[in-house]
């Protein structure tokens, strides 16, 4: 029993109302399924079924992009750049007014606790679509030309780590830049998407430009493969980044990729130390390790690596895991069972390799998906659990000896998403920024974002950029 | 004015005042002047600045300006577009009032109204923007990483346009703020009640006094004082119409090297303004650093 | 980690104490303040908030630091530090009263039979500017008056000039004055400005023999913040880790919600750890706190807020 129990601080679910069902969010209005069926999405922590959401079938996916190409057409392709810009500001105050509601709505559909979704996910997919919205008409300084063009309609596919966020990061620009969408949410995290179907009716956007179809992999496979859709965004997997690109070889379909990661997060022994271990935590912890650009590889410099292990080991003993509505919770439920069995399998695999696992103590709860803050010592270049993505809180360290040696090792990798650097040399951090083959680096800091910096990868972690005027690119013609 | 009959209500009548450090005080002179509108007929009295309240502006200008610019552009971009949302809100009260000052239709008003708020809309998004836009990268011969952005000027005095007493104005004074500069704006001398309603939009949209403070008053007696104050750094002589003095306010202004900005006849404001304004009042810093183990 | 043995040495000389604090990690500003600031987002209620009110009512050293006090006012000080809320029993005293060497005798008589100590400031608080005799005799003096407690300022310019090793021995003259006396050094954090320097200041006190390092004199701004606390809390962890040796920290200065004063139990609590949640290693240097955390404590047991009319003005 601790001296500072901190007692159980609830968000309180009353401020989100969740309806039983939900169909598709085609030309402006919710509708019923033609040839699809109803699915239920799941609260991760608790196993509850929080609605029945809607699978598209084939000819939902041809109506939402029907609905999208009338809408480009007729209204948002002819529409003034300043005229779009304010219904994008009109959408980013409503979900600034809404956010308390979205933020429990996606800890309740995702699992990641109440503070990410109210401190990070929510701000941030706010400031997207404001940022966004300044953009619209202002498309000639953002260096593609004097009057850049849009390309049309815009099929987009997101994951269920970030489910708004993603969602603002796939939108925004497209609008702006004057496309229409249609978005498939994950199939176990619709909740939020069909709050912003609410938004977008809020805000009066005009029926059509953004549409939302339900389902999983076959309803992507389906909007990405429609004739009429003339560019692809998709955050996801590797694994189904490269079937998207094989799919549409040959279609002259634009496509963006924003795919996955085994990011090095590299101390030096000069590091800020208290705030590296901060980071470090924050890099694999976060959004319970769920992020494709997380340090999941520790590399630390040989000469610091035991007073680091041991802030960390001290450190990660403060974290806590639970209840995601609960405002003290830090580390929240694995989104899916196929998530946590693919977690387990590859800490198993870790184990077996003979790298040595240590959690702290801590209690997990009965019910849901639950997965401890995990690290593996004594992990080298060749084991598995340093090159394949685990997208869990399991951090894999390894040391190094030289910078030379840690950009090497940084860089052994076919993903090339994000890398991190602590030291407090600049010409140093300079120096691994100008080496790492990242689309991301962050210094003596992880996991920042914001609507004006590009955030994307090198190799297999994907093409294309997300933020600031580089962002605009892949919306543009 | 017309006299009222019994029947209708008898109005209260707005005090026109100054708007300094986001308060609204009366002229430290004590003076006003008397404000008619296009047709010569009684409008208001307007405070009639003196160089003191030119000198009190700048304080409060330059007191504003370490805050102003160290926000993030996020955060200068909404305050902006929330001045917009106030605008908005108030667009009846500004169509009557620039259909009185320049003698327009209320429909050719309205049209005005409307440009303005777009107009603040569009300088708003610009206020996250500018170092992608203007800043660089450099790729210099040698080890270094070498980089420029765009850092605000600091306090700048404008003369807002005589004639486009709203969207005249907000062409003037969004660009000066969006970069993180302050200002002290000299109104339409003859047409003034616009830019003081402004100043009552801008008082409840969460700008920090001293952002940007408004004079109503003469040009040849105020803005001599303000070209050659010290502690202002940028010059808009926008609304000066007499050459002879926009001359001597270009010299006074050499004093310190303010960055000047030279009266423009009759523009037409409805124009795309492009980046010349915030241009004209941003500073570039280049940075180098080695880059090695 | 180094051993007791070699931290022995480090003050042998000069250039030896020089090198020994500029060689300590680095602090990052942003990372100290965002982890302070997330740290800051704990929602403390119901149980823990009962536990931490009352804990941070035990760990105020009641202060009055004035040009204008009297006995009369430092009288008043003391009933209430001993009866902080007439109204409930059930309120603990604070930990101490905290006045200048010249009210000591007073305090000290004013608080006889109760367990609350007395600190009094010293070495020509609040600015330190003053010959080094003077600061040892304004020590002797307070302990000769029957101060339990002495809250030193370091040498500001000496440190600021790089003279550790004077501030180093000053500090370790005081502490011999001080005798029996417990020893609180202040950094005065607001002028030393960097969280490096605060981390140097903090490593330099332990090591000379603090038996606590304490934030601020109050009389400067800014005074305590929560990052300046959580660099300070991590350098007693790692002096103790080092050293076997524990020493207390003292926020101090601009506490004035009982919500800040929480958040700071939360800092000690997530950083050095809940050996460091009780009086005798962490004090809260305030005056108008204790008032909030009554109401704060009032509107706990009441269901309804709290009044100004229903705490006592001392």
């Amino acid at each position: 029993m601790a001296v500072f129990e901190y007692a159980p601080a609830p968000e309180s679910r009353a401020v989100v109302h969740v309806d039983s069902h939900y169909g598709l969010f085609i030309g402006g209005e919710f509708v019923e399924s033609e040839d699809g069926s109803p699915f239920k999405t799941v609260n991760p922590a608790t196993e509850e079924v929080l609605a029945e959401v809607t699978a598209a079938g084939p000819r939902d996916v041809d109506r939402a992009v029907r609905a999208a190409r009338e809408a480009y057409e007729k209204v948002w392709g002819p529409m003034p750049g300043h005229d779009r810009a304010k219904y994008l500001y009109r959408i980013a105050r409503i979900m600034q007014e809404r956010s308390r509601e979205l933020a429990v709505l996606e800890s309740l559909d995702n699992g990641k606790p109440i503070r990410e979704s109210r401190d990070v996910d929510l701000p941030l997919a706010a400031a997207w679509f404001f940022s966004y919205a300044g953009w619209a008409d202002k498309l000639e300084y953002a260096g593609f030309g004097p009057d850049p063009r849009p390309l049309g309609v815009a099929g987009q596919v997101i994951p269920w780590n970030f489910p708004l966020l993603m969602l603002a990061w796939k939108i925004a620009p497209a609008l702006a830049c004057g496309n229409t969408v249609v978005l498939k949410p994950a199939e176990t995290t619709p909740l939020t998407a069909m709050a912003f179907a609410d938004i977008c009716r809020q805000a009066g956007l005009p029926a059509g430009v953004v549409n939302i179809v339900t389902g999983a992999g076959d309803v992507g496979a389906a909007l990405v493969s429609h004739s009429d859709v003339n560019k692809v965004a998709f955050t996801g997997s590797t694994e189904v980044g490269r079937q998207i690109a094989e799919a549409i070889a040959g279609t002259g379909k634009r496509l963006t990729l924003e795919l996955g990661g085994k990011a090095a997060n590299v101390v030096f022994e000069d590091a800020p130390l208290d705030q590296a271990v901060e980071g470090i935590v924050n890099g694999i912890f976060f959004n319970q390790g769920h992020v494709c650009c997380a340090g999941s590889r520790l590399l630390v410099q040989e000469s610091v690596y035991d007073e680091v292990l041991d802030r960390l080991k001290q450190r990660m003993t403060t974290l806590r895991v639970g209840d995601p509505l609960d405002k003290n919770t830090d580390i929240g439920a694995i989104n899916s069972p196929a998530q946590l069995a693919k977690i387990r399998e590859l800490s198993e695999v870790g184990a077996a390799e003979g790298a040595e696992r240590w959690s702290a103590p801590c209690e997990l709860p009965e019910h849901g998906y639950w997965f401890p803050p995990t690290l593996f010592t004594g992990v080298t270049q060749a084991h598995r659990i340093a090159r394949e993505e685990i997208f869990g809180p399991v951090l894999s360290v390894l040391t190094f000896r030289t910078p030379a040696e840690a950009v090497e090792k940084a860089n052994n990798t076919p993903y090339g998403l994000s890398a991190g650097v602590w030291t407090e040399k600049g010409s140093r951090i300079l120096w691994m920024a100008e080496r790492l083959r990242a689309g991301v680096v962050w210094a003596n800091t992880f996991n920042k974002f914001d609507p004006a910096s590009p955030f994307g990868g090198y190799k297999e972690s994907g093409y294309g950029r997300e933020g600031g005027r580089h962002g605009l690119e892949a919306y543009l013609a | 004015m017309p006299s009222e009959s019994r029947s209708e209500r008898v109005e209260v009548r707005k005090t026109y005042k100054l708007y300094v450090g986001g308060a609204f005080p009366r002229s430290e002179s004590g003076r006003s002047y008397v404000v008619s509108d296009a047709h010569g007929r009684f409008l208001a009295n307007a405070a009639l600045a003196s160089r003191k309240d030119a000198r009190d502006a700048v304080v409060a200008a330059l007191k504003a300006w370490p805050g102003w610019s160290a926000r993030t552009g996020y955060n200068r971009d909404q305050i902006l577009y929330r001045i917009a949302e106030m605008l908005e809100g108030r667009r009846d009260q500004f169509a009557a009032e620039v259909a009185a000052a320049e003698g327009l239709s209320r429909a050719r008003a309205e049209a005005q109204v409307s440009a303005a708020i777009d107009r603040w809309v569009w300088y708003a998004g610009w206020a996250d923007k500018l170092a992608q836009v203007l800043g660089s990268s450099n790729q210099v011969a040698g080890p270094y990483f070498d980089f420029s952005v765009p850092e605000s000027t600091g306090v700048v005095a404008a003369v807002a346009p005589q004639r486009s007493t709203l969207l005249g104005l907000v062409s003037v004074v969004a660009p000066i703020i969006a970069g993180g500069n302050t200002c002290v704006v000299l109104a339409a001398e003859d047409r003034p009640l616009p830019a003081v309603s402004l100043a009552e939009v801008l008082a409840t949209s969460d700008l920090p006094g001293g952002v940007v403070n408004i004079l109503t008053g003469r040009a040849a007696e105020v803005a001599p004082w303000l070209a050659s104050h010290l502690d202002v750094h940028g010059l808009d002589l926008t609304g000066i119409e007499d050459s002879a003095l926009a001359v001597d306010l270009e010299r006074a202004a050499a004093g310190n090297l303010k960055r000047v900005l030279l009266p423009e006849q009759e523009p037409d404001w409805t124009a795309s303004p492009g980046l010349s304004r915030m241009r004209a009042f941003l500073e570039t810093k280049t940075v180098w650093h080695p880059v090695g183990i | 980690m180094t051993t007791m043995d070699t931290l022995s040495g480090v003050a042998a000389s000069a250039s030896s104490l020089r090198r020994f604090l500029h060689g300590l990690a680095g602090v990052d500003q942003v990372g100290a303040e965002e982890r302070a600031a997330r740290l800051a987002t704990r929602s403390i209620k119901t149980t823990a908030k009962r536990f931490a009110l009352d804990l941070a009512v035990s760990m105020v050293d009641l202060t009055t630091l004035e040009g204008q006090d009297t006995p009369g006012k430092v009288r008043s000080l003391c009933a209430k530090a001993c009866r902080p809320d007439p109204s409930d029993p059930t309120v603990p005293q604070v930990a101490a009263v905290c006045v200048y060497p010249d009210l000591v005798a007073t305090a000290k008589q004013a608080l006889a039979g109760s367990d609350v100590r007395v600190a009094s400031v010293a070495t020509a608080f609040p600015s330190g500017r003053a010959a080094q005799v003077v600061k040892i005799a304004d020590v002797e003096y307070a302990v000769s008056q029957g101060a339990d407690e002495v809250d030193m300022v370091i040498d500001r310019g000496a440190f600021l000039a790089g003279d550790y090793l004077a501030v180093y021995d000053e500090i370790g003259a005081v502490k011999r004055a001080c005798g029996g006396a417990h020893l609180k050094v202040i950094l005065e954090t607001g002028e030393l400005v960097t969280y490096d320097n605060v981390s140097r200041a903090a490593w330099l006190a332990m090591l000379a023999g603090a038996d606590f390092i304490k934030t601020s004199t109050g009389k400067v701004q800014p005074a305590a913040t929560l990052p300046v606390t959580l660099v300070m809390l991590q350098a007693v962890r790692d002096f103790r880790a080092a050293t076997g040796r524990q020493v207390g920290v003292k926020a101090a200065g601009g506490i004035r919600a009982s919500k800040d004063a929480i958040r700071y139990l939360v800092v000690v609590n997530e950083t050095a750890g809940e050996e460091w949640l009780s009086p005798e290693w962490f004090r809260f240097g305030a005056s108008s706190l204790l008032n909030d955390l009554l109401m704060q404590r009032q509107k706990l047991a009441t269901g309804h807020y709290a009044g100004h009319d229903y705490v006592t003005e001392d």
